[in-house]
């Protein structure tokens, strides 16, 4: 039953003619009520996860469902098939369970509201944003558990459910909500945050109707879609080609010792259609790691990379929509069936970006950049402080940590930054203020940049030192299947987490884990990967590799790789650095568009020595179908 | 109380207003910027200024300034090479920042990396540690501070930072390090981050203590320059710098701590808005300060402007308390094109600056400006500057002629179509300080001033309601106007911290006044007489767990009689007028700080003649322009000659030497006592 919409008024809107100048004021106008919306939450919010890190994602959209203004698509339309009520005025819908929405959420942990906005008893807009909540209960603290087996293991899920019924707040259903959270202070902040945004919205909606006038509002944003359709044809119509493409990249593991995970896309274009079809990946996992990717929000960023180097003003909307095809197999990592769990799924997020630069960028050189940083390592560290005078007061940390990003077309990738739009990290003396813990080392992973003309940016070395007894948690990948180089440059090195004890004892430990427990004094360091290389590492001034070890980014036997020969404070021998070049340039082949590393089968035989773990093992489909 | 003389030294002209303080009076007067030694534009200015005024120099008592020698030493990479020691572990605080890459998703691919204002080998690493109650877990390693500090004296460093991990709450390492620094590298300067910023948080205190170091020879220099050059020229006077935050340093100061005055420029704007507004009678004022090619807006409630506790430079964010000014990429030369792909009109933020400029300017810029697009719809009548410069309407015309044609619109439809973009721009900034900030426009006026403000203010006032729109006396000098009636200002600040239910008020009192006597005593030094000095106090307040904090204006008294309470119940109302709603979570006290304030001046604006009411007498001719989609007859007048209760009709141009006024049809405009034109709905 798709969803009831009740309008006291039903006169349809008119479609006006536009002129261009008022098309172009409504369009800025949108945008400022989409920072607007960013604005309100980030200040409201209160879980670390929003707050610093801005996990939370806006949009506005047209009567019909479709996004005008926002950053990862609408999932309104599929929402509004499966919706069985109604939608009136003074309704805010509420939900986290992404089977409900297509997979326009992908966890349990991000929090959706939408708001339908009513203007004299007509739908003329809808407002939405959705954030990631630090805890909604569940067998871990942080409600993401990596072993999890079906998403009834991940906390809360909430079906589409009404959070105010025609103006009416709904109490009793928010008891229940905020009862299953070990963080309802967190959780009550960042949803009065998300609810705040959708208010400003709708409020900036209403204001630019009564400005401009109803029909003259409405018919922009149709001329609007209609501006993206234009804008997407005429591009696909040149960088995309009928000859299909291929990519295929990988998740390391799935934290119960299997893996790899192939996640692999063709590309091609029939007439003005382009299609990205996800045959080849390989089947759902029985752990938390995949990711229920919802094809708008495919689309959206294939559109985002595809526009943005044309026109960076243009607001990205759902208008070209039906120009990609976008096809995932069912029962893939990619789109797993119910029940299975999810909340695993930011590898698999992350890694769809770093497949999306291999495709776009064999045919448009101008778009390649190399693997990198594309996922959000995660560290929780929970228990009761211990500490003489701190009360044994219950404490979880929940941190994003951030990496290397690729060499780029532009130039070095930066050291130590982050990817994700928006997201910052968190100072350490507000850890050390707040949690029982020191940060004894935040520094950049020396040489973990591929080496190239232009250098991968270094992961980071970060070294935590637990003052009290406590339960730590791991989610990251990239230390099995290493972030390629591309155009000649090196892939980046691979993550690394190694247990130090206080009596010195050195553990590795693995870099998908849950529930291992810490003493006090102990130092966890978690090292990051490092993105690719860019473009040939012998082309690169050897002055700047000298410069590069006195600063401490890379090591004189790093700068080996670059065929730079030069002393521990980064004096270059010139002569030793000719030969050393001269040699490499013989030995080596032709330059690869794409260097993966060794490949999986070698990876796999040198696992143990290199990294210390033992090699994830080759899953086998039929058992590994959801267990529930 | 003397002649005040405020400078304010801009990109292309050098800006002088001269105020006699016992009657109000003032002269004014612009000069070309002299870039390779901005004293010597300044010092023709002074010539010629007091020449005007019938002065000798040495009638000057205050010479107040605004500058962007900070702002431009930090933008331009100029600074100082700065050694940077830090604790172990943390080389790389400069080059990680804070991890972040602005723009939207994929925005990293097209990031410029930016070079740290430390350079990574000129950072150095020392052992020894404080945690964040503020004991000792290691010792400091004296020898190991040596060698690392011989490493900065070997790489030839101009001046040492010093910022530790956790000097927010013990700053005896990094003392001590100072001492050590004298000794290794004796006669380079030294910051030690606990002093410049006693502040949690280890990035922003680090880049705001690198910043005060990197800035302060370069504006040492400046600084000792011109004092010499105005003491050769006969120049007594006291010489103050306008800090970010809207009040006055004296020069010494400014030395020492130059990352206050990394805003100077665009506060003395609004300082000068707030003179205006007092002498007005208007208290409430939303400031639109358009020049070549930044827009920048500011709130002013009740003659108090809004501050913020970050000065934003370039890409960097450093800790010094600035006016809350935004700046959005739209001016008088934003570029207006029309991307092939979308076929959406863009209006800026590419600008043709002063080089090669507008079309109009015939100094060889090609493409259209919003400049231009004001020349072609006869807004900007050709003959400006008095006269002596003339602007090319016919080129203008074939400029935005292109981008009419792109569109498939008529010309003054397109010219109409790029002030509409560029005004709503503003209009977008507008909002984000009012609107954003739980303003409602309506309550506010709206000054245009700088270059361009006063064309576009009564349009962007009827997209806000904001009324009236007003162009001030002296739009185009109104910065050093600003500088010439603020006064001296300093703050202090610390972290707190601490939950309110776990602070006694008389520890707050303590620590608050021990805050108090250090900005005083500031004050005094800089010869503030004891009875002049005014002090406040702020404390920042948020729910436990926030990332945005509430700043609350309190004085001692209201502290003692109110108690925390008062100030909790003071915060519950003003997040719930900014967020819509509260909160049960308990409330976290921030940080705090203490203000000293010099006396208030009262400055009076002179009175203009009155008139009749009828501004004929100014009429400088009639005039065609295109307004509302079509032709309109409208007349120009001479600003100098309008008269106090001069009623002008929309639509109507006034000139004046520097600064053109646009009154729209629809609209008319009066000439208040001293010489303001407010313009309201008709």
């Amino acid at each position: 039953m798709p969803a009831t919409i009740v309008q006291t008024n039903d006169t349809p809107f008119q479609k006006v003619a536009i002129d261009p100048v008022t098309l172009d004021i409504i369009e800025n106008a949108l945008r400022n009520a989409r920072v607007e919306m960013d604005a309100t939450l980030v200040r409201t919010a209160m879980s670390p996860g929003i707050r610093e890190q801005g996990d939370a994602f806006p949009l506005i959209a047209d009567p019909e469902g479709r996004m005008i203004v926002g950053q990862f698509g609408s999932f309104i339309g599929g929402f509004l098939k499966n919706f069985d009520g109604t939608l009136e005025d003074g309704d805010m819908i509420f939900l986290s369970d992404p089977y409900s929405v297509d997979g326009a959420i992908s966890h349990s942990n991000d929090w959706l509201v939408l708001l339908p906005v009513f203007k004299d008893g007509r739908l003329i807009a809808y407002t939405s944003m959705f954030g990631h909540q630090s805890d909604i209960g569940g067998k871990v603290v942080g409600s993401m558990p990596i072993n999890a087996r079906s998403i009834y293991e991940e906390g809360v899920r909430i079906p589409p459910v009404k959070i105010w019924r025609r103006g009416e707040y709904n109490e009793d259903l928010m008891k229940l909500v905020m009862h299953q959270t070990r963080k309802p202070d967190w959780c009550a902040a960042d949803l009065n945050a998300l609810i705040a945004s959708c208010r400003v919205a709708a409020r900036r909606v209403i204001e630019m109707a009564n400005r401009f006038g109803d029909d003259v509002y409405v018919s922009a944003t149709q001329e609007l879609l209609a501006r993206n359709h234009r804008a997407m044809k005429t591009l696909l119509g040149q960088a995309i080609g009928e000859e299909p493409v291929s990519f295929e990249d990988y998740i390391c593991d799935d934290g119960m010792g299997y893996g790899p995970y192939k996640i692999k896309c063709t590309m091609w274009r029939e007439g003005e259609k382009v299609i990205l079809d996800f045959d080849g990946t390989d089947p759902q996992s029985s752990a938390s790691i995949n990711f229920f990717l919802n094809e708008n929000m495919f689309k959206m960023f294939f559109g985002i990379y595809m526009i943005m180097v044309f026109d960076p003003q243009i607001l990205f909307n759902d208008g070209f929509y039906d120009l990609i095809d976008v096809r995932i197999p069912e029962g893939s990592l990619l789109k797993p069936k119910f029940p299975a769990a999810l909340s695993g799924r930011t590898h698999a997020l992350g890694r769809i970006f770093d497949i999306l630069g291999g495709l776009l960028g064999q045919k448009t050189p101008e778009f390649l950049n190399a693997a990198g940083f594309s996922s959000s390592p995660h560290l929780f560290y929970s228990g009761n402080d211990a500490r003489p005078g701190k009360g044994n007061q219950w404490f979880q940390l929940f941190q994003i940590g951030f990496g290397g990003i690729p060499g780029r077309p532009l130039g070095d990738g930066p050291d130590g930054h982050s990817l994700w739009p928006g997201f910052t990290n968190v100072p350490n003396e507000f850890l050390e203020r707040y949690f029982p813990m020191m940060i004894e080392r935040y520094e950049t992973e020396p040489d973990s940049g591929g080496a190239g003309l232009h250098r991968g940016g270094n992961g980071i070395h970060m070294t935590y030192r637990f003052l009290s007894p406590g339960t730590i948690a791991i989610h990251d990948d990239r230390w099995f299947v290493p972030p390629w180089g591309v155009n000649g440059g090196e892939p980046g090195q691979r993550a690394r987490k190694l247990l130090e004890k206080a009596d010195g004892t050195q553990i590795v430990v693995g870099n998908k884990v849950e529930d291992v427990e810490v003493e006090a004094g102990d130092q966890l360091h978690f090292v990051t990967w490092g993105g690719g290389g860019w473009g040939d590492p012998l082309e690169r001034d050897p002055a700047l590799v000298g410069k590069e070890i006195v600063q401490g980014l890379v090591t004189a036997e790093g700068a080996r790789a670059y065929g730079v020969v030069a002393s521990a404070v980064g004096v270059v021998d010139a002569a030793a650095t000719g030969a050393l070049r001269a040699q490499l340039r013989e030995q080596r082949g032709a330059l690869p568009l794409f260097n993966t590393g060794p490949g999986i089968a070698a990876l796999r035989a040198t696992c143990e020595t290199d990294t210390g773990l033992a090699a994830p093992i080759q899953p086998e489909w039929p058992h590994l179908e959801a267990a529930e | 109380m003397g002649y005040r003389l405020g400078v304010d030294v801009g990109g292309t002209f050098t800006d002088l207003l001269l105020f006699d303080a016992d009657t109000g009076a003032f002269w004014r007067h612009k000069t070309p910027s002299t870039p390779h030694d901005s004293s010597e534009g300044i010092l023709n200015g002074v010539t010629a200024i007091c020449a005007k005024a019938g002065i000798g120099t040495g009638a000057i008592d205050y010479f107040l300034h605004g500058t962007t020698v900070a702002t431009n030493a930090v933008l331009e990479g100029k600074g100082a090479k700065v050694g940077l020691v830090t604790t172990e572990g943390y080389r790389d605080i400069m080059q990680i920042a804070r991890s972040f890459v602005p723009g939207g998703l994929a925005a990293w691919i097209i990031w410029p990396k930016p070079q740290p204002l430390a350079a990574l080998e000129d950072t150095v690493t020392v052992k020894g540690r404080m945690n964040a109650e503020g004991q000792e877990v290691r010792p400091l390693d004296e020898a190991d501070v040596r060698f690392q500090l011989g490493r900065l004296k070997d790489n030839g460093v101009e001046a040492v930072t010093v910022s530790l991990i956790n000097a927010y709450a013990n700053g005896a390492h990094e003392a001590r390090i100072g001492e050590l620094v004298a000794e290794v590298l004796p006669g380079v300067p030294v910051s030690l981050s606990h002093e410049v910023l006693p502040e949690m948080q280890e990035y922003e205190r680090t880049l705001t203590t690198v910043a005060n170091a990197s800035v302060r020879p370069v504006v040492g220099k400046y600084v000792s320059n011109l004092r010499n050059r105005l003491a050769s020229e006969g120049m007594t006077g006291k010489l103050s710098l306008l800090r970010s935050d809207g009040g006055l340093m004296s020069a010494q100061k400014a030395e020492e701590h130059p990352v206050n005055i990394l805003m100077s420029g665009p506060a003395g704007g609004v300082t000068g808005a707030i003179w205006v507004g007092r002498n007005a009678g208007i208290k409430n004022i939303l400031t639109l300060d358009v020049g070549g090619t930044s827009t920048d807006v500011a709130l002013i409630e009740n003659l108090e402007p809004r501050r913020q506790r970050t000065t934003e430079v370039g890409h960097l964010s450093v800790r010094a308390s600035a006016l809350d000014v935004k700046t959005v990429g739209a001016g008088g030369g934003s570029i207006a094109y029309v991307p092939e792909l979308t076929r959406a009109l863009r209006v800026g933020p590419q600008s043709a600056g002063a080089v090669p400029g507008p079309v109009a300017y015939g100094k060889g810029g090609t493409a259209p400006t919003v400049t231009d697009a004001n020349v072609v719809l006869g807004y900007l009548p050709e003959n400006l500057l008095g006269g002596t410069f003339k602007l090319d309407r016919e080129g203008a015309k074939a400029a935005v002629q292109t981008v009419a044609d792109a569109l498939g619109i008529d010309l003054m439809a397109a010219a109409r179509g790029i002030i509409d973009i560029v005004n709503e721009n503003m209009f977008g900034a507008l909002r984000m300080i009012s609107v954003q900030q739980g303003y409602d426009p309506r309550d506010f006026a709206l000054m245009g001033f700088g270059g361009a403000g006063p064309l576009h203010v009564n349009a962007v006032a009827r997209l806000m309601g904001s009324w009236p729109a007003i162009s001030p006396v002296s739009p185009g000098v109104l910065c050093a106007l600003g500088d010439a009636t603020t006064r001296m200002r300093t703050e202090t600040a610390r972290s707190w911290s601490r939950l309110a239910r776990d602070t006694s008020p008389a520890d707050l009192v303590a620590v608050l006044d021990e805050m108090a006597t250090q900005v005083r005593g500031e004050l005094l030094s800089d010869g503030v007489p004891e009875a002049e000095i005014e002090t406040a106090f702020e404390v920042d307040v948020r729910y436990a767990g926030q990332a945005f904090e509430v700043p609350l204006t309190i004085s001692a008294a209201v502290l003692e009689s109110d108690g925390i309470a008062g100030v909790l119940a003071r915060f519950d109302a003003e997040h719930k007028r900014l967020f819509t709603f509260n909160m049960d979570t308990p409330h976290e006290i921030v940080n705090l700080r203490a203000v000293a304030l010099g006396r208030a001046l009262d400055l009076p604006a002179a009175e203009l003649e009155k008139g009749d009411g009828n501004p004929l007498a100014a009429k400088v001719r009639d005039h065609l322009l295109w307004m509302e989609g079509r032709e309109q007859a409208a007349v120009i007048y001479d600003r100098a000659k309008l008269r106090a209760g001069d009623v002008i009709p929309g639509p109507a141009i006034v000139c004046e030497m520097d600064s053109t006024t646009l009154i729209e049809s629809g609209c008319i405009a009066t000439v208040d006592h001293v010489g303001n034109i407010l313009i309201t709905l008709a």
